[in-house]
């Protein structure tokens, strides 16, 4: 496999090392059981999506609009956090400090949406103590948010350090593990959107 | 050298997650298509989204590491399956009537 990269010539500054491969590899094997830690919330919330306790459904509280937006703001911090990664490759300071602000301005965005939805639910008296069902909801979305928010934590301290370091092939393992990370949280994202929210409203 | 210096393959899995999630909102809220179909559609299109988001935006296929990350996230998901179809199976398909 030596000869791939060889012969596309160019190799990121990241797996330059066998340390910083390794270490990307292992990134691979955490995402992997979060998948899992994601997959046993989705179960729950799908075993009990119809106790309701005479409460409120899916179809009830969620907004389309609402979650089309936390969608759309997700997606495309995805995209804006894989053109940082881009530039930081292009070695241009510029260019991935642009991008990963708008990054976490979009995820910010993305966080305040959902901290609006979740106060107004419980508001509404929709809170996670009514049923079952909006247990489950608030422990699955929730757990994603709180992804979210340690996201956000975790790519402007990294952002920091590389201000402060400039990219060498440490930061760069840093970098492009946090982009990993942001775009996995899409990932979870994209099959919540679809099978709670659309599956819930349809 | 360039071509791995491209925005384009970004731009490119930009627009097709957008497409497919502009298609998941179709399917769901404005087809008349049975449920168990909606279902199945939707379904298809969250995975090609994460395809999408795997090689366009991960570039999971770009370290020398590439055998055992493709291996390590299909295991991961080998094991999600299991849980979340097998539950569902147990619990509403298999429960004893009370």
């Amino acid at each position: 496999m030596e000869t791939t990269t060889a012969t596309k010539g160019y190799q990121p500054m990241e797996y330059k090392s066998e340390e910083g491969r390794l270490k990307i590899f292992g990134f691979w094997v955490f995402l992997s059981a979060e998948i899992v830690l994601f997959s046993t919330l989705f179960a729950t919330y799908f075993v009990l999506v119809h106790q309701t306790a005479g409460g409120p459904a899916g179809k009830d509280l969620f907004e389309v609009n609402i979650f089309a937006m936390e969608t759309f703001f997700l997606l495309t911090s995805s995209f804006t956090c894989g053109l940082a990664i881009l530039y930081m490759r292009k070695n241009s300071m510029k260019g991935y400090l642009i991008w990963t602000i708008i990054t976490l301005l979009l995820g910010l965005g993305f966080l305040i949406l959902e901290i609006k939805e979740f106060s107004t639910l419980v508001e509404m008296g929709a809170g996670p103590t009514h049923s079952a069902f909006l247990s489950a909801f608030f422990t699955l979305v929730g757990t994603h948010g709180l992804h979210v928010s340690l996201g956000i934590v975790w790519v402007t301290s990294v952002m920091i350090q590389v201000i402060k370091r400039g990219f060498t092939p440490v930061t760069a393992r840093k970098i492009f593990m946090t982009g990993l990370y942001w775009h996995f949280l899409d990932v979870v994202w994209i099959f919540l959107f679809s099978t709670i929210y659309l599956l819930g409203v349809a | 050298m360039e071509q791995h210096h491209s925005a384009k393959p970004h731009i490119v899995g930009y627009i097709f997650s957008l497409i497919l999630t502009v298609l998941a909102f179709v399917d769901m809220l404005y087809t008349r298509l049975p449920m168990s179909m909606k279902i199945t559609v939707l379904l298809i299109l969250a995975v090609l989204q994460f395809l999408v988001q795997l090689i366009y935006f991960m570039h999971i296929w770009e370290s020398k590491e590439r055998a055992y990350q493709v291996i390590s996230i299909a295991y991961g998901i080998f094991v999600a399956i299991s849980i979340v179809a097998g539950s569902i199976w147990i619990m509403i398909y298999n429960t004893m009537p009370m």
